[in-house]
């Protein structure tokens, strides 16, 4: 019945390719007409592309906590961006002392070292009491129960830390050897953001080899697959939900210390849009699948930091670049609708009750 | 060994709970702003109770989930129960004093301090910690051990005293609007706090009141149903009526200020009571609601603002053009997203009711919509010549809104398409095969939503008398989210109660407000683990929820209580 539903034409697919093909003919129509005005140069379009890549390595890192708690539980972590968030906050208490009393600028190594220690401890011990207090007693409730306690879980970390730490911007101190740019094969490249894309593919790196290789990543392999039959096999399912929290938060920390890092400053809110963004990315990559959501993530910071220029400006939109938001939510749309399985996807939306 | 251990083990589990609980309570400023607050004039503020209420909760649970049923156990669980809360407030103030917590914790004040030891400094000020936080187990234990009616009576009369010191704003212009009433209100409030012999008078009252309908309720209550058909009609039709009078005199009653609180939280109900349609009806999690709400808004400024210059439509004139085009962009933005559930629908509609905000708010239409400026000089609505222009006029057209929204919520409840909702709500797939047709179904229940919510948009527009894109963000739509779940999901009541607690309540107690988000989050969380059918749930649901429990403990062993 379903499957008839799906596979025979109905007038509200019709409308759903008009909208799509409305839009790419827009997308073309703007490129095209950005191109032949040329107003930017092949400099600029570099800078956009090394810019995105940066971003969506962020992204990136982020989209993998999403992703595998998604298919561990089959929830959206809603307060992912929170546990984003709470690091970086925190490390910037560390990193400012350590700014004041010149530590930061003699021992740089040592100094993001223990930024980044901080950072991903504090995310990792918020995702691992979220998940223990109020994921795991739900585990078997309706699925919309679940979600909503997540959005709740959102809110109350973002205001808790306002309350705690403040409702300002905090500046990020500056860390003076990844100021200024390096000149790699003729190209001008900003040395932070190196930095940025070098750790988080380092990162990503070795977060895959830990769920490829070793027997905690099997495991958590095998619970994605199915919970029972693996706890049937001996697996300890919460401890590996639990140990799947911790791996997001560790990646969500660090990713959240690279964005401080890019933006140079932190606030309470900070993790909202980011966290919106990297699920788009993980729904991108197929939600439940790694590799994709790195992929995912990488494409999303890509498209957001070119499209606005490339598909938008052509289209004589004036400030392009206040709509890269909206660009990003309507990729997130639009490959809902088109391609709910993701570029590399697994799993179908419309399957999962 | 072990038996030691078990002994006082709920007790520190607790405790720490509790006492972490508190610290974040102290840290996020909420002691502190709350101390502002007097519940007894000079003598108790809100602040305090905050934290003696967490101490005695704390030890109460602690004797309770105590497996022991040896009554000194549980005394004594009670005991460190709370007084492991305290202690971890009384760490905080000795390691305050040591270290300058403030540069990174902004609220970890002196004046916290202060507050925390009552004024005391160096090692008393820490034992008094201690020792009120044994009070506290001492209290909580008494409380377990007291025959169960008089429990009760003591809880609800000291609850409502405080609710009423809490409430005094609200109280206090209500009591004096009247002349007789003024004095009794004098009498009760200082300027800041009730008076002493006015909250003992508020307990004692309470208490008789709470004792007699424990006793007699029961007599009350059989003598109600067995009542014959007709005169059980007559006295709800009196109930009907005198809540008809009260509702139609309410501005009047509370003055200008409560009005405005009103008809904002009008405005929220009438707005829960669309996304109730969507979420509550027909089971679909919408995150992006507000955009329909900015959509009505900003059809009503088009089309009657003079700053923007297009049309000077009156706003009756506009009205159905906001209901009807928000009507339609519910069913547009429906379509996209019929094929999705669950959390994938979430995140969709989030991403709508941003784009939505973001297209607004951008340069790009600015012509037509104002940008961040927004628009102004929107004209009031009126009716042969009354003009809605304070909070006090406005009420009523809110409060028609509100009527007209509740009747069509109520009758779509039963109908035909409201079975329907549910229907789907519980399955789609089983629903299908029932012969219901999806696709009209769904994209009714968005644009029922979406009239709604462009019809308090509308409102919304000429109440301001400006629309500006930063009303529209997205906390909107999770406070509306918020109430219609703190409420109960499905119920109209619900919606009701919600807003008036999670909307109304904030605007009175402006020391809340700033931890309004806070509160809400942990109300969203604590609701779903706790009592996932809200305050006051839809029969359906309550059943379904305890049907679940019920299942889900089954296989179990049941635990000794």
């Amino acid at each position: 019945m379903f499957q008839r539903w799906k596979e025979s034409i109905t007038p509200t697919d019709i409308v759903m390719w008009l909208i799509g093909g409305s839009l790419l003919l827009m997308i073309l129509w703007g490129s095209a007409a950005t191109i032949a005005a040329g107003k930017y140069t092949g400099r600029h379009w570099i800078d956009f592309v090394i810019f995105g890549l940066a971003q969506g390595s962020i992204y990136a890192l982020i989209a993998t906590g999403y992703t595998m708690v998604y298919g561990v539980l089959k929830m959206i972590n809603f307060a992912h961006g929170e546990i984003f968030m709470s690091g970086p906050y925190t490390a910037y208490f560390v990193a400012a002392a350590m700014y004041r009393s010149d530590f930061l600028d003699h021992h740089p190594y040592t100094a993001l070292l223990v930024i980044f220690v901080v950072a991903m401890t504090v995310s990792t011990l918020i995702a691992y009491f979220l998940e223990k207090i109020a994921y795991r007693p739900l585990r078997d409730a309706p699925r919309l129960i679940p979600l909503i306690t997540a959005i709740g879980a959102s809110f109350f970390l973002q205001y808790t830390f306002r309350g705690l730490y403040g409702s300002g911007f905090q500046a990020y101190p500056v860390i003076k050897i990844f100021e200024g740019h390096w000149t790699l094969l003729g190209i001008r490249i900003l040395k932070f953001q190196v930095v940025v894309i070098v750790a988080a593919i380092l990162l990503m790196v070795a977060l895959y080899s830990f769920i490829m290789l070793t027997r905690a990543g099997k495991a958590i392999r095998a619970v994605s697959e199915d919970k029972e039959a693996s706890s049937l096999m001996g697996i300890n399912v919460d401890g590996m939900v639990s140990t799947t929290f911790v791996i997001g938060g560790m990646a969500a920390g660090a990713a959240g210390v690279l964005y401080a890092l890019m933006f140079k400053q932190v606030h309470f809110f900070m993790g909202f849009i980011p966290g919106i963004k990297a699920f788009t990315a993980a729904v991108l990559g197929g939600i439940g699948n790694i590799p994709g959501a790195m992929l995912g993530g990488i494409f999303l910071g890509l498209i957001e930091s070119v499209g606005p220029s490339l598909f938008l400006d052509g289209l004589g939109i004036p400030a392009p670049y206040q709509l890269k938001d909206a660009i990003a939510f309507t990729m997130l749309v639009l490959v809902l609708i088109f391609r709910p399985t993701g570029i590399m996807g697994e799993r179908l939306a419309a399957k999962k009750a | 060994m072990i038996r030691t251990r078990a002994l006082w083990e709920h007790g520190v589990k607790t405790g720490m709970i509790g006492g972490i609980s508190a610290l974040l309570v102290a840290l996020v400023g909420m002691v502190e702003s709350f101390h502002r607050r007097d519940i007894i004039a000079e003598m108790v503020t809100m602040g305090q109770i905050l934290l003696l209420a967490l101490g005695i909760m704390m030890g109460y649970i602690a004797a309770r989930r105590t497996p022991d049923r040896e009554p000194a156990t549980r005394c004594l669980n009670a005991m460190i129960g709370s007084l492991v809360t305290g202690g971890f407030l009384a760490l905080l103030v000795a390691f305050g004093r040591l270290v300058n917590l403030r540069d990174v914790l902004v609220n970890a004040s002196p004046m916290l301090y202060k507050l925390l030891t009552l004024g005391h400094s160096g090692i008393a000020g820490i034992l008094l910690i201690l020792l009120i936080g044994s009070g506290c187990g001492v209290f909580s234990a008494v409380l377990y051990f007291l025959p169960h009616l008089v429990r009760r009576v003591a809880i609800a009369s000291l609850s409502s005293m405080i609710v009423v010191g809490v409430l005094q704003d609200l109280i206090r212009p209500v009591l004096s609007a009247w002349g007789p009433v003024a004095v009794i209100g004098d009498w009760l409030f200082t300027g800041n706090g009730l008076t002493l012999s006015g909250a003992i008078s508020i307990v004692v009252l309470i208490a008789i009141i709470t004792s007699v309908w424990a006793l007699k309720g029961e007599t009350i209550r059989t003598g109600y149903t067995r009542l014959s058909g007709g005169s059980r009609r007559g006295i709800r039709a009196g109930g009907l009526l005198i809540l008809a009078l009260v509702l139609f005199a309410l501005p009047h009653i509370l003055g200008l200020f409560l009005s405005e609180v009103l008809t904002i939280v009008g405005l929220y109900v009438l707005l829960g009571l669309g996304l109730n349609i969507v979420v509550g009806y027909a089971g679909m999690l919408d995150l992006g609601y507000v955009a329909f709400f900015a959509i009505g808004s900003y059809v009503t400024a088009i089309l009657t603002s003079p700053e923007l210059g297009f049309f000077s439509f009156t706003f009756w004139q506009a009205l159905p053009f906001a209901v009807i085009i928000g009507v339609f962009s519910g069913v547009l933005l429906g379509i996209p997203v019929l094929k999705m559930r669950g959390d994938y629908l979430a995140i969709a509609t989030l991403g709508f009711g941003e784009i939505i905000r973001i297209l607004v708010l951008s340069d790009f239409l600015r012509p037509w919509l104002g940008g961040a400026q927004g628009a102004g000089k929107i004209p009031k609505a009126s009716i042969f010549g009354y003009l809605f222009v304070g909070p006090q006029q406005i009420y009523y057209l809110i409060l028609a809104g509100c009527l007209l929204v509740v009747f069509i919520s109520l009758r779509l409840k039963g109908s035909r398409l409201g079975r329907a909702w549910m229907a789907m709500r519980e399955d789609e797939d089983v629903a299908q095969a029932m012969g219901i047709n999806l696709v009209a179904t769904k994209l009714l229940a968005f644009a029922t939503g979406a009239g709604f919510s462009a019809l308090s948009g509308a409102v919304f527009a000429s109440k301001l008398g400006s629309v500006y894109p930063h009303s529209f963000n997205v906390m909107i739509s999770i406070n509306i989210l918020c109430l219609i779940i703190v409420g109960g999901i499905g119920s109209i009541p619900g919606v009701i109660v919600g807003a008036a607690a999670l909307v109304g309540l904030p605007e009175l107690l402006r020391e809340f407000a700033e931890y309004r988000m806070l509160v809400y989050g942990a109300a969203l969380v604590a609701m779903m683990l706790l009592r996932p059918e809200g305050l006051w749930p839809e029969a359906r649901h309550r059943i379904e929820f305890h049907e679940a429990q019920t299942e889900s403990r089954k296989p179990e062993p049941s635990p000794a209580t």
